[in-house]
């Protein structure tokens, strides 16, 4: 097996190749927003393209610059130089891409966005520096560092632009206490929601003395407004692999799980194809470089489920079960999955650690504020000027993000909602936008920063519908396990429904309040126990709207005026299924 | 749950294949269940039994665990699948227009099959390109920033082929 110098080189004496100009490069992003935006039709078209003109490239599907906007986004390195980027690019655009810029090294105007210059590179006349644009320039990226940059199907890439040099440094120079006290000193926290320190959380497993040990990396990532996980799987899966076998050598464990909603087939393909080339490599299985630490992972996937999402039910959908959550204590650490010690992180948490390791505790511990340190990932859409997937450096207001990175609310309409966090998270006034991006200022202004999903409703929106999406949203997804968030989460979808339609009864806001309170008390999970945060919110920062319904008859918007469906399905095994098959 | 005829016998082998060809290490009735969703479209009678033969477990439990997630079917699947996103973000930009007219152009009123068996309308709580809302996809192939017009063109293109035969 070759040793982490030997595949070092042999990385770096392929990117050299790429990127020294031999053949243009053509890379494309193609995870889930390019996707959505017509990339794979570009490719098609583009690969056509060049096979028809006989042009020698190396065309790459890559991830995520951060720039969902501009999707398609396509971009050419040749001649060894700068990379010059396309954006919204369609099958059409491809022939003066091809024929204009890659064989007569003339930049067609109105597509070309700008370019991006590495070190030594000169920029391209003509077009501005893309490194100068806010949505790029306020970035910091450490999490999603290759985003866009190299191919996720491609070991050699990640390599080449430091991949493994954490791990190489964690097992060659470091014992694993050290490796675990790197990450309790750099003050990292976990980005699943609950913010809790990372390395006191790996510490909880270093102890346990089982023979078997698993680190779950949670990708369920159900929230609806927030892809930042999967957008990391698509687009530098390696930087997860490598953070999960570091958490694996930090706290002695022997297997990990990478955890994934079954039909996101982007995320699933590509992180399959990293653990396989991990394992090609020795940098997975028995003795990984040499050393004495081996360490198995493998991809788990789940059916639809909200739930799966937390912890315990996360455990119980590996198990193969349904996913429920269990009650603790026993705690995850001493009772896990298959009842061995686990410790559970998110995708973007471990996504961390080969860059912490490889830099110094020190290093990540300079970026971000107070208890807030490193980058947080923010997905930003709805009524915004430049949705997209930034990762900026804890410490910004949110505000800066919406309106310096985002552009602002477009149209010439007024911002007024943040919905942070998920669906669970509540929403936030417009007023909100001097809140900085901390965990522990968020939690305190009512709003959590959770998955990083970060939807904006201009002032056409009305907080009652917009409510009412969420609850029925929860309800939905309640696994039905705790009474309270089952019978609740119905409830207040018949509550909100009826102020909705303008049919409310006296009292509604307070029993709903009670209902909310029953849901916390009485549930399991966040599920429940959060169930009321987007009615609670809504309450308290968009009174009028829910008085205009119940006192005036009216929405003071007008855009709930319309019909509505109702976007209720009933889990497929309803009881009138039961009763149908009862029958046969 | 008894399933005599050849056709039956034949679909039983398939249950079986899917199961034993799974890739990953582990196997659980869950991962079973999605292997066999994956292979021929659907649960049927006969992949419970298997499961639960397998997994030496169950037919109860393996039911259970089947009809929790919401992705699993349990008729024969129709040619086309069209997904609609409901999530937050789709909604505030127009997925409920989206929605009613794809409602319209398949004359469902809600989830469901088309009734020549050729179309299934599903919806999603979040297709995963919340930045290009609203989303749709056909046949697991993202569609960003459709409009109603465009949503109701896909539907009709694919109203226009045939059938699969299951």
């Amino acid at each position: 097996m070759a040793s982490y110098e030997e595949l070092k080189k042999a990385a770096d004496k392929k990117w050299a190749e790429l990127t020294g100009g031999k053949k243009p490069w053509i890379r494309i992003g193609t995870a889930m927003c390019g996707h959505a935006a017509g990339a794979y039709d570009v490719l098609d078209a583009i690969k056509a393209k060049l096979k028809d003109k006989k042009i020698d490239a190396v065309v790459s599907e890559t991830g995520c610059l951060g720039l969902c906007y501009a999707e398609p986004l396509l971009d050419v390195s040749k001649d060894g130089g700068a990379r010059l980027f396309f954006g919204n690019v369609t099958p059409e655009d491809v022939d003066a891409i091809v024929d204009d810029y890659i064989a007569k090294n003339v930049v067609p105007k109105g597509k070309a966005l700008g370019y991006l210059a590495g070190e030594g590179q000169q920029p391209i006349k003509g077009m501005g520096d893309l490194a100068k644009l806010p949505g790029i320039a306020l970035q910091q990226r450490v999490a999603l560092r290759n985003g866009g940059n190299t191919d996720p199907g491609d070991i050699f890439q990640y390599i080449a632009n430091g991949g493994y040099s954490g791990l190489n440094k964690a097992l060659s120079t470091m014992d694993y206490n050290a490796a675990l006290d790197e990450i309790k000193n750099s003050g990292l926290r976990g980005r699943g929601g609950a913010a809790f320190p990372t390395g006191v959380k790996w510490s909880f497993l270093v102890n346990n003395t089982a023979p078997k040990k698993y680190i779950l990396c949670n990708c369920e990532e159900g929230d609806p407004g927030a892809v930042n996980d999967k957008t990391i799987l698509e687009s530098d899966p390696f930087t997860l692999i490598e953070g999960l076998t570091i958490a694996g050598y930090a706290t002695r464990s022997t297997n990990g799980f990478v955890f994934i909603r079954h039909g996101h087939n982007g995320p699933i393909d590509r992180t399959e194809e990293a653990i396989r080339q991990a394992y090609e490599h020795g940098l997975l299985g028995k003795n990984i470089l040499g050393s004495d630490f081996s360490y198995d992972i493998e991809v788990a996937l789940t059916g639809e489920s909200y739930v799966a999402g937390e912890e315990t039910a996360l455990m119980e959908a590996i198990e193969g079960h349904r996913s429920m959550p269990r009650a603790r204590p026993p705690f995850p650490a001493a009772f896990g999955v298959w009842g061995r010690p686990s410790n559970i992180n998110n995708v973007k948490t471990l996504s961390y650690a080969p860059e912490i390791i490889s830099k110094g505790a020190e290093w990540f511990n300079s970026i971000g504020v107070n208890k807030s340190k490193g980058t947080a990932i923010v997905c930003l859409n709805g009524h915004i000027t430049r949705p997209g997937l930034y990762e900026v450096p804890m410490g910004l207001t949110i505000g800066q993000v919406v309106n310096d990175i985002g552009g602002g609310v477009p149209g010439g309409k007024q911002l007024k909602m943040l919905q942070t966090g998920g669906p669970l998270g509540g929403v936030l006034p417009a007023s909100s936008l001097d809140i900085h991006i901390d965990f522990d200022e968020m939690s305190k202004a009512g709003a959590i920063l959770g998955s990083g999903g970060v939807i904006i409703g201009d002032d056409s929106v009305c907080a009652v519908d917009l409510t009412r999406n969420l609850v029925a949203f929860e309800q939905y997804e309640s696994c039905g396990k705790c009474f309270p968030c089952r019978l609740g989460t119905t409830n207040l979808l018949e509550i909100v429904n009826r102020i909705l339609e303008k049919k409310s009864r006296p009292g509604d806001l307070d029993l709903m309040r009670s209902v909310g309170k029953t849901m916390q008390a009485g549930s399991l999970c966040g599920h429940g126990q959060l169930g009321f945060n987007p009615i609670r919110s809504a309450i308290q920062h968009f009174e009028a709207d829910f008085e205009a319904h119940m006192t005036e008859n009216r929405c003071p918007t007008g855009s709930c005026d319309t019909p509505k469906y109702m976007p209720i399905t009933t889990r497929p095994f309803s009881m009138e299924a039961v009763a149908e098959r009862a029958g046969d | 749950m008894t399933a005599k005829s050849p056709m039956a016998g034949a679909l039983r082998e398939q249950v079986k294949e899917a199961i034993q060809s799974q890739k990953r290490p582990t196997w659980t009735v869950l991962s079973s269940l999605l292997a066999i969703q994956d292979a021929i479209g659907y649960i049927p009678d006969e992949a419970i039994e298997e499961v639960a033969n397998h997994h030496d477990t169950t037919t109860n439990e393996v039911w259970g665990v089947a009809s929790f997630y919401t992705n699993f079917r349990f008729t024969p699947p129709t040619t086309h699948t069209v997904e609609v996103c409901w999530g937050p973000t789709c909604h505030l930009v127009g997925a409920t227009k989206i929605i009613e007219t794809l409602h319209d152009e398949l004359k469902l009123e809600g989830e469901g099959d088309t009734d020549d068996g050729l179309i299934t309308l599903r919806y999603n709580t979040c297709l995963g390109a919340c930045a290009q809302g609203p989303v749709m996809s056909v046949n697991h192939r993202l569609v960003g920033r459709v409009t109603e017009a465009q949503a109701r063109d896909k539907v009709s293109s694919l109203s226009k082929t045939k059938a699969k035969k299951h």
